[in-house]
């Protein structure tokens, strides 16, 4: 394709692939939703566009979406996709999975790809219980919760995931409603552009094994889904009253709430990605080296150890 | 500063025969033994980098404490003016830094061997051995040549002047090595090892001695010879393949490896990843595989275990990756400073479902660069894992060996991000798999999945019973293919006869120098080493025939059917009775005499 061509719009068509195989009524069905509008209006070249996820329903993310995907491994989405995004600048990375993917078995992974702030955008679909395998305690089911692996009902304190998040140190932090699908947009919209590790904790209903898990978040049915108001620095009186994104000590008090919580952006900060800081290394190494190519530079490692 | 010298040496009846003029040697095994804070590793590098660079051969053992701080340790180097193929069943000169050195190891001197002491810390010796004693205050004449009182690090130099006057080895060239070795590291240091090594090379120890030596020119020839280690030739090996991405945790005997691909790796614009944990490191590097390039990760036995999950993720998904393993004493976290081949089996068949991938092993330190050019190349051929078994015995071990031709093995990567056509699938069911990396355009606009589930051509869920058949059978004909293309190994030695010996990975060397000692003996024996062994060759069972036992020498347990894990597998594919194993689990190398003995025994000659 010549520059003078313009390319074809991206559409929604274009994205969609297999129907996906979740039961009907379930809440990742607007997250695919949301995530099609979102590219639809980013426009990001769709040879680029990379979906990379676990295991889990929500993990079958990749075979809905018409791009290059990758099914993975339980729990190990987060190390390969670091290693697609370390690797290939030029791609947007995603990966997908849900609770017990990212929470349980992948919890060490979540950790330390926050730490390392690799430039990957995730989004979890978080429905309180396992449900590909039929309702086993997941790391998010609260306490009480009845599940084959615990009739008596879950006895282990449950993750609080932005907690978890905000002190792994991920560089975006932000939770939403799979029933909120503007608000979802607007938060899958910021986490995309965010340079770095961008999370998106979705309460996500899985309807079969937990139905009503985030009623309480949902005004349809009664609760209250109540916004972070963040700081518009406008000096009025009551901005002092509204979120500062990138103070960290304010995003873990919103953590600590009483379910349901406010839903928006916890935190923002430009920490300097993992990507960026091994490029500089990159650099400058080619550079110290005098940009030899491979055939000087190992000719010259071998002329060293005679 | 008198030399203290003991006077059995007129007891001395064995050689090398005392004689007016100098003693011409053609081998000679030196063992250092002290802890592993005295340095003695870095003169016995600097020994093996002097013999490469005199046309000498040299072999090299050491061992390491698993001690988180210091602790005995040993080096020993065989320097040779022929073909050297071991370190050396035992040693002709010893050097004893402590007690505990000297009552461990004077055992692996040789009759009428030569064993030089530090007189300040050793202090009783057993003159009724046949060996010559030669006392020699190490520490404190280090001490006063370096003028201080905290120098006694300085005493592994001045025994490497002594060594460089007793075998009157070229001066000029070892203080050039010397220089090379700590100029770097500052002006005060290099003064240091300078005095240290000359205190060491003037000391009268000469005199002591009722031998004269000298090592015999070295007999090879064209130009200086590249000496290093096995990690370091497969780190190079890995570099010339291709390799530019890569992910691991570190474990000993691992970590060198690692850690200088982390250095190397940003020079040729690539990159190396430290990761949280195996399961992550793995998986980085699948990820780095993914998107284009040949990736590398790597361990020993207890990481690899828990890599398995990925690497049968990785033959399902058919992404190329290669998987160092240098293998160290198991189960478990077992003896992680020592080396055995008791990770063969769990390489071949260490994942959960049917899993074909690819198996090498590189049979001494020049080969473990070449076996990782040829992994690299199968790995992307083939498009699935390559295995490397390497093991801490080669991982450590120095050698000199001739360079090689770095523009016939040389691999240039590059992404391949060309559009695909319309009728590009992932797992087309009649080609093999070449993927499209992220970032390639699909002309059709369909875009594939690489996945673990069982699949479509298209990388799409099937559990329909035909597809998962015929799926299986592409991943299995696929390795079958590569080993069609694969030379039967080189037969040492007598290609018919009594016995042919079998073997792989690091005892290669001992192997070869235990069939010349038996046709010394007027055997005919052949030798053989296989460096493929996921699939092996075809047509080995013609070579078997010619032989009366086929005698398979491992480094692992005889197992609950009294075979190894190679002679177990060669039997299961030949079903041949003549195949038998030689096997044992100490930790330490094979010498040479056991190979002979026992394979005399084994076939009852």
């Amino acid at each position: 394709m010549t520059a003078a061509e313009a390319p074809k719009p991206l559409t929604k068509k274009d994205l969609a692939a297999d129907h996906p195989t979740w039961c009907p009524g379930c809440g990742d069905f607007a997250v695919l939703a949301a995530f099609f509008k979102v590219l639809e209006k980013l426009q990001i070249p769709h040879e680029k566009i990379c979906t990379i996820a676990g295991i889990g329903c929500s993990s079958r993310f990749p075979y809905f979406v018409n791009s290059h995907g990758v099914h993975y491994i339980h729990g190990r989405a987060l190390p390969f996709a670091t290693g697609v995004s370390l690797a290939r600048p030029d791609l947007h990375v995603f990966a997908f999975g849900g609770d017990g993917d990212g929470y349980s078995i992948g919890g060490n992974h979540l950790d330390h790809a926050a730490r390392k702030n690799v430039n990957l955008t995730y989004v979890v679909m978080d429905n309180f219980v396992y449900g590909l395998t039929k309702k086993q305690t997941s790391p998010t089911s609260p306490r009480g919760f009845k599940s084959k692996t615990d009739p008596a009902g879950a006895v282990d304190q449950p993750i609080n995931p932005m907690k978890k998040l905000v002190y792994g140190g991920a560089s975006f932090v932000a939770r939403t409603h799979a029933t909120q699908v503007k608000h979802m947009m607007e938060v899958f919209e910021r986490a995309i552009l965010h340079p770095g590790f961008s999370v998106v904790e979705v309460l996500s209903e899985c309807i079969v094994f937990y139905p009503g898990a985030f009623d309480d978040g949902n005004p349809r049915k009664g609760g209250v889904f109540e916004r972070i108001e963040e700081r518009k620095w406008d000096d009025s009186p009551e901005d002092a009253g509204r979120h500062d994104v990138t103070d960290e000590n304010a995003a873990y008090r919103l953590a600590t709430l009483q379910y349901p919580g406010k839903f928006g952006v916890f935190y923002e900060t430009d920490h300097p990605t993992k990507n960026q800081l091994e490029q500089n290394w990159i650099d400058a190494s080619r550079e110290r080296a005098g940009n030899a190519p491979a055939a000087e530079l190992l000719a010259a490692r071998f002329a060293s150890m005679k | 500063m008198t030399p203290q010298a003991t006077s059995e040496s007129a007891d001395i009846n064995s050689s090398p025969a005392p004689s007016a003029g100098t003693t011409e040697l053609q081998n000679a095994v030196i063992r250092f033994a002290g802890n592993s804070q005295d340095g003695i590793q870095t003169i016995g590098g600097l020994l093996a980098k002097l013999a490469g660079r005199s046309a000498r051969e040299v072999m090299t053992y050491m061992t390491i404490p698993s001690t988180i701080s210091g602790g005995p340790s040993i080096f020993q180097v065989h320097l040779g003016s022929g073909e050297v193929l071991s370190a050396g069943d035992e040693s002709d000169f010893l050097f004893a830094f402590y007690q505990h050195s000297y009552d461990s190891h004077i055992g692996s001197l040789r009759p009428g061997g030569i064993c030089i002491y530090d007189t300040d810390n050793v202090e009783t010796v057993d003159r009724e051995l046949d060996a010559l004693h030669v006392g020699v205050p190490i520490t404190s004449t280090t001490v006063e040549a370096l003028g201080g009182s905290a120098r006694e690090r300085g005493k592994n130099l001045f025994v490497l002047g002594l060594v460089t006057q007793i075998f009157k080895l070229d001066r000029e060239k070892v203080v050039g090595l010397v220089a090379r070795q700590f100029g770097r590291k500052g002006e005060d240091v290099l003064r240091n090892a300078t005095l240290a090594f000359d205190a060491g090379y003037a000391y009268p120890v000469g005199d002591l001695l009722s031998l004269d030596y000298a090592l015999e020119a070295g007999r090879g020839s064209g130009g200086d010879k590249v000496t290093t280690d096995g990690n370091t030739a497969m780190v190079l090996g890995l570099l010339a393949g291709g390799v530019r991405y890569g992910a691991a945790y570190p474990i000993t005997p691992w970590s060198t490896i690692m850690e200088q691909l982390r250095a190397e790796l940003p020079k040729y614009g690539g990159l190396f990843v430290q990761a949280e944990d195996e399961l992550a490191a793995v998986s980085m590097a699948l990820g780095f595989a993914y998107s284009g390039h040949t990736a590398v990760t790597g361990s020993a036995g207890p990481g690899i275990s828990l890599k398995m999950e990925a690497l049968s993720y990785a033959t399902m998904a058919e992404l190329p990756l290669v998987v160092v393993n240098v293998q160290r004493g198991g189960p478990s976290t077992g003896l992680p400073t020592s080396v055995e081949q008791s990770d063969l089996m769990q390489a071949i068949y260490g994942s959960h479902g049917d899993c074909p991938r690819i198996v090498l092993a590189p049979k001494n330190v020049a080969d473990c660069f070449h076996i990782a050019v040829e992994a690299c190349e199968a790995a992307r051929r083939y498009s699935c894992p390559v295995f490397i078994l390497t093991d801490m015995a080669l991982a450590s071990r120095i050698e000199a060996f001739d360079q090689p031709d770095l523009d016939r093995c040389l691999h240039e990567p590059a992404v391949d991000l060309a559009p695909r056509g319309g009728d590009f699938k992932p797992y087309p069911l009649d080609a093999e798999t070449r993927h499209a990396p992220p970032g390639a355009p699909m002309a059709g606009g369909k875009y594939p999945v690489v996945t673990g589930l069982e699949h479509d051509e298209w990388g799409h869920p099937s559990a329909n019973p035909a597809i998962h058949q015929r799926m299986t059978e592409r991943r299995r004909e696929k390795i079958k293919a590569y080993a069609a293309t694969l030379p039967l190994p080189q037969i040492d030695g007598d290609a018919s006869g009594e016995i042919l010996l079998v073997g792989w990975g690091s005892t290669w060397g001992p192997i070869r120098e235990a069939g010349e000692r038996l046709r010394a003996k007027g055997r005919k024996v052949g030798s053989l080493h296989l460096r493929h062994l996921n699939p092996m060759p075809n047509g080995l069972e013609a070579v078997f025939a010619g032989y009366d036992h086929v005698i398979v020498v491992e480094m692992n347990d005889e197992g609950l059917y009294g075979h190894g894990q190679l002679a177990t597998l060669l039997r299961a594919r030949h079903c041949d009775p003549k195949i038998r194993s030689i096997c044992k689990t100490d930790g330490l190398n094979y010498q040479v005499r056991d190979i002979v003995s026992r394979a005399e025994e084994a076939a009852g000659v």
